[in-house]
């Protein structure tokens, strides 16, 4: 884990590796929507565009180079989700993967859940490393033999075989969604999940795929009085009965499951009086959450909204306690990024392993973390040209006054379709996932 | 000084409106359909915007009244829409949508905004839902309806036929609240 202090002050960052095309023409269905570690953090799942899956797995570290953790090299791919099409509101289903979560091992197969705007998906990832051999009535390659020339009788052994590994759709989790599927989340219990749209939360059961029960819908008896969206939502990562959901206002409301079938009588709301002083045309924009995840511990929460990244101690509703902006300088820029539709960029937010540390993404290929401890922040940059091997990432700065120092970066000078959206930190060690629009960085701290 | 910074606000959220809408109206043949998040936050950034269009166009006529902070007379418009009942929240915004894109038509001919006052000034009972002969007439800051004209967009004029609007009506007369149904 990290360093005695836990926190950026101790850890510097550097390149490992890159993974996608360096062509700059980026393919559409090649952008990356979602990254997720496996709660071992060896394994580390991408979703693409294209409903593509792509699992890269950790190498196990070499006894030559005690000072580098494994690589990550590709696992399996697979196709997720197709596009599908809706008939009866002649809609296009998108396979774009929105959320992938996997579940904690349990067996030598691994699982995991993928969802697009419609559908969830429980997938098998097995490995087989061994295949039968010495069949009586076929050849090795499968052609059947002549009935007349078996003589004898023996019995087909398993022989060691290329490793190959096997992704296989063992649920599907359909037509339980009329808006779009925006999270999905495993319960603590190892045994349901939730699934949110815009207006509803969904209960499964891992095993039962026919039925779902509804346990939160805020759609209005008339839409036209619709104020407000759910935007996100997540189970409390050991309180099996507790979950949140995050909404387009800006509020989280904590549901308890114990106290009703339907949970639209939220147990704590938590939201902070706006500031007056910052309304603007756009402040119900900014205020949207975006993302919403509990810490490990299960003590706190954080929220992303356009501009910050607030910490919530669940114990306390009014307001946050820890508030990180993000890049407060796009304040004054909100009218450009409302008509280029970057206010409408949805930013994700991750934990370090021991809720030391947050994340998040940010423009231009940067992205930042907040050391919640030593009360530091850092902005680093994802990029071709900071990827040497073993390289350490240099820290960032935007300058927001008139003067721009050297090495600083102008806001007008700022790539506004270089943006990070999906980070992702390994659940025990200081490696962080960082996926850029079709590129996914890894990087690692720097060990002596 | 209030004159010209109020006018400046007015075409600010004109623009901001002329923007919106044509989001609002791409969105419609964007791949997986019109998502309600989206939607909503254009509605309420429109919203924001008639509202501040029509106080900053109220402080231009008080010539010398010291122009009122706009942001506060949309924030407490956002906070009543919850509450009242539906139905004359859309005679409102179906005013103002229209009365917007005749503006710089008016402006261009006239050079002045009485015409378009009268119409501000109308109570919403007396409101005609009836398309008028000037708003068919496709403003120029929006793409020409025809040219995108494809199936999915017959199926939107049908809804819109059903909610007793005249089917063909331009999308800047449709009601703000009317447009998330419609998904």
């Amino acid at each position: 884990m990290a360093g005695p202090g836990g926190g950026s002050n101790d850890v510097q960052w550097c390149f490992s590796q890159v993974k996608g095309s360096i062509d700059d023409d980026v393919a559409e269905a090649d952008i990356i929507s979602t990254v997720e570690f496996n709660h071992s953090g060896e394994l580390l799942a991408t979703g693409d565009k294209g409903g593509r899956v792509v699992i890269f797995q950790q190498e196990p570290e070499s006894k030559n180079q005690p000072q580098c953790r494994g690589e990550y090299n590709v696992y399996s791919t697979f196709q997720s989700h197709e596009p599908e099409f809706d008939y009866l509101k002649s809609l296009e289903i998108e396979e774009k993967i929105n959320k992938i979560r996997w579940l904690p091992q349990k067996n030598a197969a691994q699982f995991l859940l993928s969802t697009n705007d419609k559908t969830i998906k429980l997938w098998k990832i097995s490995e087989r490393d061994k295949r039968p051999e010495g069949y009586n009535l076929k050849e090795e390659d499968g052609r059947y033999r002549d009935p007349n020339s078996v003589t004898a009788l023996r019995v087909p052994v398993f022989r060691p075989m290329d490793l190959m590994v096997e992704a296989s759709p063992r649920r599907v989790f359909a037509n339980a969604h009329t808006y779009h599927i925006n999270s999905i989340s495993v319960n603590s219990d190892y045994e349901t999940y939730l699934s949110a749209d815009d207006l509803r939360i969904n209960l499964w059961h891992l095993e039962i795929t026919d039925r779902s029960f509804n346990i939160v819908d805020i759609k209005p008896a008339n839409m036209e009085e619709l104020t407000e969206v759910i935007t996100a939502a997540e189970f409390h990562p050991n309180q099996c009965n507790t979950f949140v959901y995050s909404s387009s206002k800006g509020t989280i409301r904590m549901c308890d499951m114990r106290a009703s079938a339907l949970c639209d009588k939220h147990a704590k709301l938590f939201e902070e009086p706006e500031d007056p002083n910052n309304r603007s045309f756009f402040s119900e924009i900014i205020s949207s959450i975006s993302d919403v995840k509990f810490s490990h511990s299960g003590r706190y929460m954080m929220t992303r909204d356009y501009l910050s990244v607030k910490i919530w101690d669940l114990n306390m509703e009014t307001r946050p306690v820890e508030t990180y902006q993000v890049h407060e300088y796009l304040r004054s820029k909100l009218c450009s990024l409302y008509e280029n539709d970057c206010i409408f960029d949805k930013f994700e937010c991750c934990w370090n392993g021991n809720d030391s540390v947050v994340m998040t993404g940010s423009y231009n290929n940067f992205f930042r973390m907040f050391d919640r401890g030593y009360r530091q922040d850092v902005t680093l940059e994802a990029s071709r040209e900071n990827s040497k091997p073993r390289s350490v990432l240099k820290p960032r700065k935007v300058s927001t006054g008139g003067k721009r120092k050297k090495d600083e970066i102008s806001v007008d000078s700022l790539d506004f379709n270089k943006k990070i959206l999906h980070t992702a930190w390994h659940p025990l060690d200081n490696i962080i996932a960082v996926a850029t629009t079709n590129n996914l960085y890894i990087f690692q701290e720097k060990l002596n | 000084m209030s004159a010209t910074t109020a006018m400046e606000v007015n075409v600010e959220a004109r623009r901001i409106l002329a923007v919106s809408i044509s989001k609002l109206y791409a969105s419609r043949t964007q791949r997986g359909g019109l998502r309600l998040h989206r939607s909503l936050l254009l509605s309420l950034v429109m919203r924001s915007a008639r509202d501040i269009y029509h106080s900053s166009r109220e402080s231009e006529v008080l010539t010398g009244a010291p122009s009122e902070e706009p942001m506060d007379t949309s924030s407490s418009q956002g906070e009543q829409t919850p509450q009242p009942e539906p139905q004359p929240e859309p005679q409102p915004i179906l005013n103002s949508a229209e009365v917007t894109p005749e503006e710089p038509e008016n402006t261009e001919d006239e050079c002045e905004g009485e015409i378009t006052e009268d119409k501000e000034n109308l109570s919403p009972s007396r409101q005609s839902r009836k398309r008028r002969g000037k708003a068919s007439a496709a403003p120029d800051f929006l793409p020409s309806k025809r040219a995108r004209l494809e199936h999915g967009e017959e199926r939107y004029a049908a809804a819109l036929g059903s909610c007793r609007v005249g089917a063909g009506e331009s999308l800047t007369t449709l009601s703000l609240n009317r447009v998330i149904p419609a998904f």
